[in-house]
Order: C-alpha cells, then structure tokens, then sequence
C-alpha cells in the first residue's frame, strides 16, 4: 500500500469541515487512523495511539480515556457538544475536541477515505 | 523505590482516571518501554472505573521498583460473587446510568488482565474487593 502524506489533526478538521470545540493546543497532531465506539471499555482496550475517535459520549471520562491512550482527537457526531467539564479537559490535556452534524456512519466513511 | 497512594470515591466518575493520569506522568519518565506505561495505565484505569461504578470507595497503592510496577485496588464495595462469571467479557452488574456513559460492556476486568504481567483478584461479598496488578519493566 502506498503510505500517503502523514495527515494532522488541522487538515482532517479542514478536509471534513469539523468544528474545534477545544484542545486547539494539540491541533498539529499527527493522526494516524481513526476509531468509531461509544463503549469506553472497547477503546479503552483496542484504540490505537493517533487515531481519532469518533463518539456520541459528551462527558469527561472521554477525555481521560483520549489522553490515557495518546489518541490524537475526539469527533463528536451528530450536532452532539462536550460538556463543559469535557471541553474544559480537553484544554487541559490538549486533546482536541472536533465535532460534525453528521452521522458515525457517514464521518468515519469520509474518515476512512481520506486516512486510507 | 517509589510508592504513590491514591483515593477513589465510588459513585464520582468526575475523577475516574486521575490516578491512572498520575501514574502515566510518573511512569513516562521512568520507562523507556512504551508499551508497558501503555498497558499499565489501561489496567489501573478500568480498575479505577470498576471502583467509581461499583463500590463505595476504594484506595490505589502504586510501588515502583527497578524491575516491575505493582498496583493494589482495594474497595469497600458490594464485593463480587462469583469472580469467574465476573472476568467473562460482556458480563456486567453496571447501573444504567453507568452504561448510558459507555461504561459497563463488561470489558472491564478482562482489559485488566490482558493489560498485566500478573493479575489477582479476590473479593469478598458485603465487604469489598482488592486487585493486584503487575507489569515487569526496566527502569532507566
């Protein structure tokens, strides 16, 4: 497989037309593929580092879990927003919080074509 | 070499994660292996989430030595009846609050395991649980 351009966190958000809503801090990650769960145990167990998770989850646990795993950004899907205590970890970790009115289904698809 | 301790209050998911945070500041510096700060952090993380969703409160106890990182988990909690059915993934006793947060899949303390060296757990019901974790390393 060919190995494309490595991709950060700033051209996915401009590529797919993401909100920040914080953690703009950790914005040139590099990102290295993505993960879709909403069962924190899962990503807990099988995220990889730089990737960036796609989730409905809003409150802080998310953040902890981003950080502990060196993931590179959390997409919040559906119109959904962080929480405050999120967003407010989110700027402590450096995490960045991205969000999209679009569904899982559709944002890891464009996800995935762009990673792939 | 180094012994860190740390408070879990059960029922506050606002601070799940602070020891395991802790611990991957402290380890980051004192590990060249990766992987072992990695795994060590996810073990101590589920642990921490098993106290906040499960018991009353609970007490971290990290010794750092030269060759290997030793964590203790012991709750004042429910206490765990039949520890076999337990660590079968998918099984939980989670609240539906707990797993509206997309805890409580069940993972939990076979993340635990698969991210340590060495694992023992044993438990009491009405009393509580203690975990033991261990992870090998060599220290910079």
């Amino acid at each position: 497989m060919l190995k494309r351009k490595a991709m950060k966190v700033s051209d996915i958000v401009k590529k797919l037309g993401l909100t920040v809503y914080s953690g703009v801090s950790g914005i040139h990650k590099e990102v290295t593929g993505g993960y879709v769960s909403d069962l924190l145990s899962d990503v807990m167990g099988h995220a990889k580092e730089g990737q960036v998770w796609c989730t409905l989850q809003t409150h802080k646990n998310v953040m902890a879990i981003a950080s502990l795993k060196d993931l590179a950004a959390v997409i919040l899907v559906k119109g959904y927003q962080p929480d405050d205590d999120m967003a407010a970890q989110s700027e402590v970790e450096g995490v960045p919080v991205l969000g999209t009115k679009e569904n899982t289904f559709e944002i890891a698809g464009k996800l995935y074509d762009l990673l792939k | 070499m180094m012994h860190f301790e740390f408070d879990i209050e059960g029922g506050d998911f606002s601070k799940a994660g602070f020891a395991s945070s802790q611990l991957k500041r402290i380890l980051k510096q004192l590990v060249t292996d990766h992987k072992v700060v990695k795994k060590t952090v996810v073990a101590l993380y589920e642990a921490e989430v098993n106290v906040v969703a499960h018991a009353y409160s609970g007490k971290v106890i990290i010794d750092i030595d030269t060759d290997k990182i030793q964590i203790k988990v012991n709750d004042k909690g429910p206490g765990i009846e039949d520890i076999e059915q337990a660590m079968e993934e998918g099984y939980s006793t989670a609240s539906e609050q707990v797993r509206e947060m997309g805890f409580g899949a069940g993972m939990g303390l076979a993340n635990i395991k698969n991210n340590s060296d060495e694992f023992n757990i044993t438990s009491e019901v009405g009393v509580g649980t203690q975990l033991e974790i261990i992870a090998y390393l060599e220290i910079i």
